[in-house]
């Protein structure tokens, strides 16, 4: 009986573990919400979507990046020397702490290696919002 | 006397073999020149039977392409730095090899074509034209007329490709500045618009004079209706009708992952090919086309929940799989192919970046056969490999991109890249 409740412990665990990666960590967010247009490898679409890797938009100003999922972005910017003009669109609907993890995700990897936003950040800015 | 007669004659028939052949021009047919093939047809992998040349290696971010009778090649530009919106490109020694280079055009754009004379080029608000001299050459490069002007340029779909009919009609495609008219462009949630008020200026093909000046959008008509983007657009000469191929929607399995898993959402909705009569209406934003199904379904933006069907919309003649971005089609009626290929269409897929996350796809040029105006058959890979490997994870690894098309006078093929603009000419090996 020991035997099995045991069996059952270690199987749970190893389900939990298995499983795909969740909405609720920054990696699940960004495969959800992100990836579609900013690919797997953060490297975006030539003329369309922004690389995140090694952008200054990404590594840069922390308000700035955090507005941009707050509020989207509609302006001509450029990354790397090449100009791109499409609309994002704002990201309002996830949480604080959702977004703090999807950019904490992004400004870590993807040949980043800037420090985490913080969920207090986050909520700073979305309630400064008029 | 005869016995001189004969390799006299043999010899002057050389002669003129020879220096017919010194006088041959590029475009001629391939077989009497001395173009050959690239021992690895520059890196693609072609239909069995073809070759292809590299015309030139790095012209720009290439789009749209037009070959000249005398073999002169234009390209446009989606990048007008340093005045190269377009490339001109000259083979003089016949070898298949651009030897010289030009570029000159102070706009970026798509669209290019040749018409009474005159080039015809559109940045993403305007088309121009420029006179040609009779060698083909532009006359006057710092001062192109201005035939359509003041067309919306709204950040997305904004490419203003064309072509042109018999009877003096420029068609010219006006995207839609959105995915699906939703009240927040691809925001999560937010509702679509009924009806969609982007229809009256976007989303669509108009027509216009093709010799007038300064026309505005509002001199010309809505030809047809419900097109999200249409880059690639063609007007067959042979069964006198317009065609064009749309690119479907994205974020299906982003938006309602409860509707369509990701395996579904990269493979719909099709990519069409549309048969185009005045006034069509081709059902965006409101619908898209379930390849599978075979039916035009309702969008969920509008209430559809992914079997609801839509009934206002035009079918499309032909599906591809979604998200391989058609960017260009040509109906092809030259004789240097083999009879089959003659009146099909040849359709440049730029590749998928909306895939993920399964492996981006369609960076290839497909063979549609034709009959009687309509496909007689499955389309078939006629040019692909040009990406650089069989699984392209994301667009920014892909060597190179199809992206334009144009027939050489002799019958042979033109393809452009959009990454570096590089040229290919494939001919077929007799």
């Amino acid at each position: 009986m020991k035997k099995n409740i045991i069996l059952f412990l270690i199987l749970n665990a190893f389900f939990a573990f298995a499983q795909t990666p969740k909405v609720t960590d920054g990696k699940g967010i960004y495969t959800q919400y992100c990836l579609a247009c900013h690919q797997e490898d953060g490297t975006g679409v030539p003329n369309l979507n922004p690389p995140l890797r090694k952008s200054d938009w990404v590594n840069g100003d922390r308000n700035r990046l955090i507005k941009v999922i707050l509020e989207g972005l509609d302006e001509e910017i450029e990354v790397n020397g090449e100009s791109y003009n499409r609309v994002m669109a704002a990201h309002s609907f996830l949480t604080d702490k959702q977004v703090a993890d999807v950019l904490t995700y992004i400004r870590s990897n993807f040949g980043n290696s800037s420090d985490a936003i913080k969920e207090e950040e986050v909520k700073v800015l979305r309630n400064k919002k008029p | 006397m005869k016995k001189i007669i004969l390799p006299l004659s043999l010899a002057f028939g050389w002669f003129l073999l020879t220096s017919a052949s010194v006088e041959k021009n590029v475009n001629d047919d391939p077989k009497n020149t001395k173009i050959r093939p690239d021992n690895d047809n520059g890196g693609i992998k072609l239909a069995s039977g073809f070759g292809a040349v590299v015309v030139a290696e790095a012209t720009g971010k290439a789009r749209h392409i037009k070959v000249l009778p005398n073999g002169t090649i234009y390209i446009k530009n989606s990048n007008a730095k340093d005045e190269k919106g377009i490339t001109v490109l000259k083979d003089t020694n016949s070898d298949g090899k651009a030897d010289e280079t030009e570029y000159f055009g102070n706009f970026g754009g798509t669209g290019i074509d040749i018409y009474n004379g005159y080039l015809y080029a559109s940045s993403n608000s305007e088309v121009f034209r420029y006179k040609l001299d009779a060698n083909g050459n532009v006359i006057d490069k710092k001062n192109p007329e201005t035939v359509i002007t003041g067309l919306p340029d709204l950040k997305q779909h904004e490419s203003k490709p064309f072509t042109f009919d018999e009877s003096g009609h420029i068609y010219v495609t006006i995207g839609a500045p959105s995915n699906v008219c939703q009240e927040k462009d691809r925001q999560k949630g937010s509702p679509g618009m009924m009806p969609c008020p982007l229809l009256e200026k976007n989303g669509g093909i108009w027509q216009f004079d093709a010799d007038k000046l300064k026309q505005k959008q509002e001199n010309g008509i809505r030809f047809a209706t419900g097109i999200r983007n249409a880059v690639a657009l063609d007007w067959d000469t042979n069964s006198k009708t317009l065609y064009a191929l749309q690119h479907g929607r994205d974020m299906l399995f982003q938006h309602y992952p409860e509707m369509f898993s990701a395996e579904k959402g990269a493979e719909l909705p099709a990519e069409e090919f549309l048969l185009i009569k005045k006034n069509d209406d081709f059902g965006w934003p409101y619908s898209y086309y379930d390849q599978d199904k075979k039916q035009m379904m309702l969008g969920p933006e509008y209430g559809g929940d992914g079997k609801k069907t839509y009934a206002k919309a035009k079918k499309p003649i032909m599906a591809f799989p979604g998200h391989w971005a058609p960017n260009d089609v040509l109906f092809y009626h030259g004789n240097q192919f083999p009879a089959k290929y003659k009146n099909g269409a040849f359709i440049c897929f730029h590749g998928s970046w909306n895939r993920a996350p399964l492996n981006q796809a369609g960076y290839f040029v497909a063979f549609v056969p034709f009959k009687n105006g309509l496909p007689s058959g499955p389309y078939e890979v006629f040019a692909e490999d040009f990406a650089g490997g069989p699984e392209i994870k994301s667009p920014g690894d892909a060597k190179a991109r199809p992206m334009g098309l144009a027939e050489g006078s002799d019958g042979t093929l033109y393809i452009t890249d959009s990454v570096k603009g590089k040229v290919w000419r494939v001919m077929y090996n007799k």
